[in-house]
């Protein structure tokens, strides 16, 4: 499989929206995280749930954000962590200008 | 005493029903059904061995992997790599479903939600428990975790890392607990018994005193 993003590398969360079946969460959007694993290739919900064949497959990653960036006056602990599944077209690069 | 009264004095109006007029995907599911069956795509029947086969499964599958993976180091390691790989070793039949399995640590522990719809490992737990497919739990767990476990009765300290892990694609979790101390001459029969469905959701951890 191709997969743009390494494990370990910064990535940011594209601030797009989300019309229709979109499984990236709200409120992770234009969050920064780091890829904790890549899960592999899956075939696109947002297309799925119109009945459509959702191909080409995309590259799916777990993300790993830590929780007081995700959400302002967290009161856990700094090291506390959520972990969510984000397909490669709702990221890029943390560092980069690119949307 | 008529035939009306038997000794006390209820009127035995029935209970009401719990049908109330059917929500809109109610509507549908039961379209989509009936096409199908006219249609002749699937059998009354076959609709009926997939209910009863989905209603039959429950966390005791999960149990024994917990169980194997805390008796058997080699296990263990290809459960945290691959989790649906190690559970058909075991003979569960894991359909298409892609298990990732996280291990709670003197360091670590984690719990699962699924904050855009209900995604359990059914395959390992069984249906999942109504509260799991709550708003309360699902908008709350993975902005104020900790909060959350205390009201289960589980308080961390601080010294711990809380890791949400939010189903929202392909991945199904199962956390591994951490295997209690004072276990060390039970064997695997005996540690399966301990461990229960909201361990392995990650909002208990397995006890060893027997419950009153």
């Amino acid at each position: 499989m191709s997969a743009r993003f390494r494990v370990g590398e910064p990535v940011s969360v594209r601030m797009g929206h989300s019309f229709g079946h979109v499984r990236t969460p709200h409120y992770v959007k234009g969050k920064r995280g780091v890829i904790e694993r890549i899960c592999g290739e899956f075939r696109n919900p947002e297309e799925l749930a119109y009945a459509r064949d959702g191909l080409p497959k995309r590259a799916l990653y777990r993300v790993r954000f830590e929780q007081t960036h995700v959400w302002p006056g967290y009161t856990g602990t700094p090291g506390d962590t959520v972990d969510i599944e984000i397909f490669e077209h709702w990221l890029r690069p943390a560092n980069g200008t690119e949307r | 005493m008529s035939a009306d009264s038997h000794g006390h004095d209820h009127d035995h109006t029935p209970p009401p029903d719990q049908d109330g007029p059917l929500t809109y995907h109610q509507t549908m599911e039961i379209a989509v059904r009936e096409l199908l069956l006219e249609k002749g795509i699937l059998t009354a029947d076959e609709v009926r061995r997939e209910v009863e086969k989905m209603d039959s499964r429950s966390p005791e599958q999960g149990t024994r992997v917990v169980a194997r993976a805390w008796t058997d180091p080699a296990f263990r390691e290809r459960l945290l790599a691959d989790g649906t790989a190690a559970c058909e070793e075991l003979g569960i039949d894991m359909g298409p479903t892609y298990l990732v399995v996280v291990e709670n640590t003197e360091a670590v522990h984690n719990a699962i939600v699924c904050t855009l719809c209900s995604c359990y490992p059914r395959m390992l737990l069984g249906l999942p428990p109504d509260w799991y497919k709550s708003r309360n739990y699902r908008s709350r767990v993975v902005r104020e975790p900790r909060a959350v476990l205390k009201e289960f009765g589980l308080e961390l300290p601080e010294s711990v890392v809380v890791r949400v892990h939010d189903s929202t694609a392909d991945m199904r979790y199962m956390v591994l607990p951490k295997r209690p101390d004072g276990t060390e001459d039970m064997d695997e029969d005996a540690l399966a018994a301990i461990v229960t469905r909201d361990c392995m959701i990650g909002v208990a951890v397995p006890r060893t005193e027997v419950m009153a």
